[in-house]
């Protein structure tokens, strides 16, 4: 069935970027003769970028999972999860375009390295641990690295979806072979650059400050934004009564995935946080210092929120098929997710002079209708439904 | 009349899933259906009651989280005063983070072992107990239907096993109950 964007979905997003540009320029014009007022800019496409850009990588990394382990159940959904990735090339283009602000400001005071200053001794700014760590965290390197993990992301969805679109027509078991084959090499790259793209992207923020569960947390959480859209574009749909081939058991499995989802990521939140607090040594415990410091009730309400909804509300088997209470949860997830990336990056950068404002909620909003409409416009480009996958079949019978 | 049990045995589960359909829309009740592997769809078939392990699995998880609270503070805290990584406070709320992986622990231990546990006594398979299941066969390649007249009054045994025969049954068998 071929999907058409509905009126209301058109209106819908556009009032979203409408609303959120206008909150953008009123936030523009009450903080334009500040003194942070660029730094806080920057950080708020910093932030945005890295969260939209997330969900598309998220949704990329569960179709390659799916690949990997040759799972039957997902291919009623599977063009939902494509439609998702399918942002992944505006997430990269956002991506490249905040990191090139970011390096002709040199880091504008978000990523201190890229000051030269601070590797320069006879300055008095000198830092010698960024002036140790500049071996790896150095313009050319950073972008080379930036490149990599981009481009590689890149060709796999292109890859991906050209052979998913071309399935369609001839069928048979060649292509979903080759997608295993490539799925599981994509995981293999995934696993080590989902880890170091957020050392250098998110990390390197608190420069002197590391953490070898960060990319894992990071990852978690992208991963459970991800799930979070998928589960409510699927819900979307179904109510406008696309997608005839989704029962309630798929909808059943994908609010486990975000339940569970949720649960590894608070798992790492709280490893990371108590093994700090535990072993309590100064230059671990001051990226904690510095949250607690300034954004203690955010900080904290933010892990709450991303661990208790999910575990209250989607324990049991009714919850996780209940269209409402999903969307509920799910909303209220994305909206913690994005705050735990906010704070990821302003805690660090902006500390004492972040505040949510005009601007942040403006430029949140705006992008996220754009995000929205790219997707509904994703949705339109194939049919909802995969025609020859090997596991159609069992897709539809699916009951658990 | 002593209480009757009919089992009928067939050799193929679509078959008796159909058979028992069947004998559901015409009003029969069927008790019970031995098969050595579970069958899928045949639960909302034949009207089996959801589970109630799940609460039994969480007040095994409730006592698991009190015991453990309870036992950790009295060990760390009241017993023997414990310095847990530098901070010699001596509360327990004041060290909780250091408590939580034992406590998520032992909360699952409890569940897990009092939920498997209770699984095995309510299905009468602790070991050494004996099987309640009609025929060996079952456990191999065969199917079983049990059927109670105390569940159908309206229907004579006679009416029953005709039921029964024209739904592809490959043996029938009938026992008093004691």
């Amino acid at each position: 069935m071929e999907f058409t964007i509905a009126k209301k979905a058109k209106t819908f997003t556009l009032a979203l970027i409408v609303i959120g540009a206008l909150f953008t320029a009123i936030g523009v014009a009450m903080n334009i003769g500040d003194h942070h007022f660029a730094q806080r800019l920057i950080a708020n496409g910093l932030i945005d970028s890295l969260f939209f850009f997330s969900i598309g990588l998220g949704a990329l990394f569960f179709l390659a999972l799916q690949y990997a382990t040759e799972t039957g159940w997902y291919v009623a959904v599977k063009r939902v999860i494509e439609a998702v990735a399918g942002f992944l090339p505006y997430g990269i283009g956002m991506m490249v375009l905040i990191m090139l602000v970011l390096t002709l400001t040199d880091g504008a005071h978000i990523y201190i390295w890229m000051d030269p200053d601070m590797t320069n001794p006879a300055s008095h700014h000198y830092d010698p641990i960024i002036e140790g760590k500049a071996a790896y965290l150095n313009k050319p390197f950073f972008w080379i690295r930036t490149v990599v993990y981009l481009a590689t992301y890149y060709i796999f969805w292109v890859g991906f979806r050209k052979r998913s679109l071309e399935e369609d027509k001839v069928g048979g078991t060649e292509i979903h072979f080759k997608n295993y084959k490539k799925g599981a090499l994509f995981l293999v790259f995934f696993a080590v650059f989902s880890s170091t793209s957020s050392w250098d992207w998110i990390m390197s923020i608190d420069v002197h400050w590391f953490s070898t569960l960060f990319g894992w947390y990071t990852f978690a959480g992208m991963w459970v934004s991800a799930m979070v859209v998928i589960v409510l574009l699927t819900l979307y749909l179904k109510k406008l009564g696309y997608l005839p081939k989704v029962n309630d058991s798929h909808i059943h499995d994908l609010g486990k995935w975000t339940f569970a989802i949720s649960f590894l990521w608070s798992y790492l939140w709280f490893s990371q946080f108590m093994l700090i607090w535990y072993a309590n040594i100064g230059e671990e415990v001051v990226y904690y210092m510095m949250r607690i410091e300034n954004f203690k009730v955010l900080y904290f309400s933010m892990f709450l929120i991303n661990f208790a909804f999910p575990m209250l509300l989607l324990m049991s088997r009714e919850a996780k098929r209940h269209a409402g209470i999903l969307t509920l949860v799910g909303v209220i997830i994305l909206i913690g997710h994005w705050l735990d990336v906010y704070i990821m990056v302003s805690a660090g950068s902006m500390g004492a002079n972040a505040h949510i404002g005009f601007l942040e909620i403006g430029m949140a909003v705006a992008l996220a209708g754009v995000f929205m409409r790219i997707i509904l416009v994703n949705l339109t480009k194939a049919p909802l439904s995969p025609v020859n996958h090997p596991y159609l079949d069992e897709s539809i019978h699916h009951e658990i | 009349m002593a209480d009757k049990v009919i089992y009928a045995m067939y050799d193929d589960d679509e078959v008796l899933k159909d058979g028992a359909k069947k004998l559901v829309s015409k009003g029969v009740k069927v008790a019970d259906v031995f098969s050595p592997f579970p069958i899928h769809g045949i639960d909302p078939i034949i009207g089996v009651e959801q589970t109630r392990l799940g609460i039994f699995a969480f007040i095994y998880g409730l006592i698991g989280l009190t015991l453990a609270t309870v036992g950790m503070r009295y060990f760390m805290i009241v017993d023997w005063p414990m310095n847990i990584g530098g901070k010699p406070s001596f509360s327990y709320m004041d060290n909780m983070l250091a408590f939580i992986p034992i406590t998520f622990e032992f909360t699952v231990l409890c569940a897990a072992h009092g939920m498997a546990i209770t699984y095995l006594i309510a299905n009468r398979t602790l070991p050494g107990m004996k099987a309640k299941n009609p025929d060996p066969r079952t456990t191999d390649d065969r199917f079983v239907m049990e059927l109670r007249t105390a569940d159908n009054h309206d229907f004579s045994v006679a009416d029953l096993e005709k039921m029964l025969k024209e739904t592809g049954i490959v043996e029938l068998e009938q026992k008093d109950i004691v």
